[in-house]
């Protein structure tokens, strides 16, 4: 293998087969590949549940139902069953779901832009600003994510939304680093030089020529970073520092099963499960994705 | 080879006056004083003022985190507040258990991941592969908390075939009360490793001497040993350190499940009890065994390919 073709990212030789077809066509087509499309219907399907359920449902997410039967068969009044409550669990899941996937789209699309731009600037400016940067990437590379998140919980006291701003004030050193490397690379680029030399001023060489290049990398990564922001959520509540009873949350459920395996398995099985549907969903996307954005020449 | 080591260990000094700074300043950002914090409810005023002095809270942030850093160099972490007793003892306690816990999922990811990652890699493309992809994708997405609660209230509390909660009595005892825990961090941190692993094969496979050596008349099984597994042992160890490192972080959960008494256990019971000494005594605690984790793999390196020149 020649220099050249290692040194394309991905390892991957850059071919001219398809330089034929018109670049947009060829895009379209890429993002039509079949783990993006089977990711998505996951995921949308699955949100659709969380959004659409509770209005459908008459039940509370929250109050125990004496009128119910506790612990529950599937039927047509209870999808999935009840609780030891008498609540449907089908209501609680969605009620739940809704929450985890605020927390996570609130955490990662916050940490995505704050991570990026401070990432871009500090690739593409340097100096003092990048010295500075990459001691604090040193610094969360070395600490655990969880340890990290679970220290600043234990600072700020538990809560649904102190998980947000711990994760807010880890998560975009990771995006900071990719889009760093990544600006680095492009800001060598011929046509990034010529925008330069042609006097275009920093925001705009950064905005118009840089961003496009370097955007997609951080992309694929928020979709992972996004099941990686779920399950620290979930986790969280899990050990008690998240969601507090009686609002229902995934990883929450897990915990509240714990005293009635034996006597309904079900109960733990099911938020386990809608955490597993809902992170292979993403990580498809994230797959996919990286899929349809690789360069083909 | 002592120059490498001796610029790597001044490398890690920054990272470690990061770490020191971020825990010096947890206690500090809590809302309220922190040596009424500290010291609990049931505290006169005399005693916050003794400790006030004690800590050097009165004079300005950069004397207190040098006091701060004078008494770790001495070993002197504090003391907590629940226990009474210096918080270095405590760590030095609980440790152990941790230790053994994290190498025994490091252990066993490995004997999950590097099988189905070589199985997966030599048959790119096809239906096996595929499953791996799979089960890497679930694997990905699967709570670890869950699959720790699962297979405790099953094996253990179902069907008694493992201890349901603690260390266990010597070194056997060790290894069959912490299967069950060790497993589902493992099978946690898998998806990262089986991707990487398999990625990595795949990368050697196609390389050039590999080419060479099955144009040689080499047999399978021979490439694979000599050539294929040693060169993609590098890129495996690094994915292991990563993942060691993320073994650390699920311990918290894992220990809490199953109720091993380890630095996992102990802060998320130290949140609960505001014992803000040990919160920090365990969040350094973590942050200096990552940084050795990273340490000895970089070292390794050395060892694995005689290429890499210090």
């Amino acid at each position: 293998m020649t220099a050249e073709a290692t040194a394309a990212p991905g390892g991957v030789t850059l071919g001219v087969a398809s330089a034929a077809q018109p670049r947009t066509q060829q895009r379209s087509r890429a993002f039509l590949n079949p783990l993006l499309i089977l990711g998505f219907a996951i995921v949308a399907s699955l949100t659709a549940v969380l959004l659409i359920y509770p209005l459908l449902s008459p039940y509370s997410p929250t109050d125990p139902d004496f009128a119910q039967p506790t612990f529950a068969e599937s039927s047509w009044s209870h999808p999935l069953g009840t609780d030891n409550f008498g609540r449907d669990t089908l209501t609680r899941l969605a009620y739940g779901g809704r929450i985890d996937l605020v927390i996570a789209i609130a955490a990662t699309l916050v940490t995505l832009v704050v991570g990026g731009c401070l990432g871009l600037l500090s690739g593409y400016r340097g100096g003092w600003f990048d010295s500075l940067l990459m001691r604090l990437v040193d610094f969360t590379v070395t600490m655990p994510y969880l340890v990290l998140v679970i220290a600043i919980v234990a600072i700020l006291g538990p809560g649904t939304w102190n998980i947000v701003y711990a994760i807010w004030l880890v998560g975009w050193v990771a995006y900071a680093r990719i889009v760093r490397a990544e600006t680095l690379v492009a800001r060598r680029l011929e046509y990034v030089e010529a925008a330069r030399v042609m006097g275009m001023g920093e925001l705009r060489v950064m905005a118009r020529h840089i961003l496009p290049n370097v955007v997609s990398a951080a992309i694929v990564f928020a979709m992972a970073d996004m099941v990686l922001n779920i399950l620290v959520a979930s986790s969280l509540s899990f050990l008690g520092l998240g969601v507090q009873p009686p609002e229902p949350e995934w990883g929450l459920m897990v915990a509240e099963a714990r005293d009635f395996f034996l006597r309904d398995w079900r109960l733990m099985t099911y938020p386990g499960l809608a955490v597993l549907i809902l992170g292979a969903g993403l990580g498809l996307i994230g797959d996919g994705l990286a899929q349809a954005l690789r360069p083909k020449g | 080879m002592t120059g490498y080591v001796l610029r790597r260990l001044a490398y890690m000094i920054p990272v470690f006056l990061l770490i020191s700074l971020f825990v010096f300043l947890m206690v500090r950002l809590v809302p309220g004083d922190p040596a009424a914090i500290m010291l609990g409810q049931r505290a006169t005023d005399e005693n916050v003022a003794q400790l006030r002095e004690k800590l050097k809270l009165n004079e300005p942030y950069w004397v207190q985190y040098g006091v701060f850093l004078q008494n770790m160099a001495h070993g002197d972490l504090g003391e907590s507040m629940r226990q009474r007793r210096p918080v270095t003892q405590i760590l030095l306690d609980r440790l152990p258990p941790t230790l053994f816990l994290v190498t025994y999922a490091g252990i066993l990811s490995i004997l999950i991941s590097g099988p189905l990652a070589a199985v997966a890699a030599m048959n790119h493309g096809r239906w096996i592969d595929q499953a791996v992809r799979l089960y890497a994708l679930l694997s990905l997405a699967m709570p670890a908390y869950w699959i720790g609660m699962m297979l405790l209230q099953f094996f253990a509390v179902k069907y008694h075939v493992f201890p349901v909660a603690g260390y266990g009595e010597g070194f056997l005892g060790h290894l069959v009360s912490l299967f069950l825990p060790a497993l589902a961090l493992a099978l946690a941190v898998s998806s990262i490793l089986v991707r990487s692993l398999r990625n990595s094969i795949i990368e050697t496979t196609d390389a050039d001497y590999v080419r060479t050596a099955r144009a040689k008349g080499l047999g399978a099984r021979s490439i694979f040993l000599r050539h294929i597994l040693r060169n993609s042992s590098m890129s495996t160890v690094t994915i292991l350190a990563v993942n060691l490192a993320f073994l650390v972080g699920g311990t918290t959960i894992i220990e809490t499940i199953f109720a091993i008494p380890g630095i996992g256990q102990l802060i998320i019971k130290a949140i609960f009890d505001r014992d803000y000494p040990i919160i920090q005594g365990i969040t350094l605690a973590i942050g200096v065994l990552v940084l050795f984790i990273n340490l000895l793999t970089d070292l390794s390196y050395a060892v694995l390919d005689p290429r890499v020149a210090y």
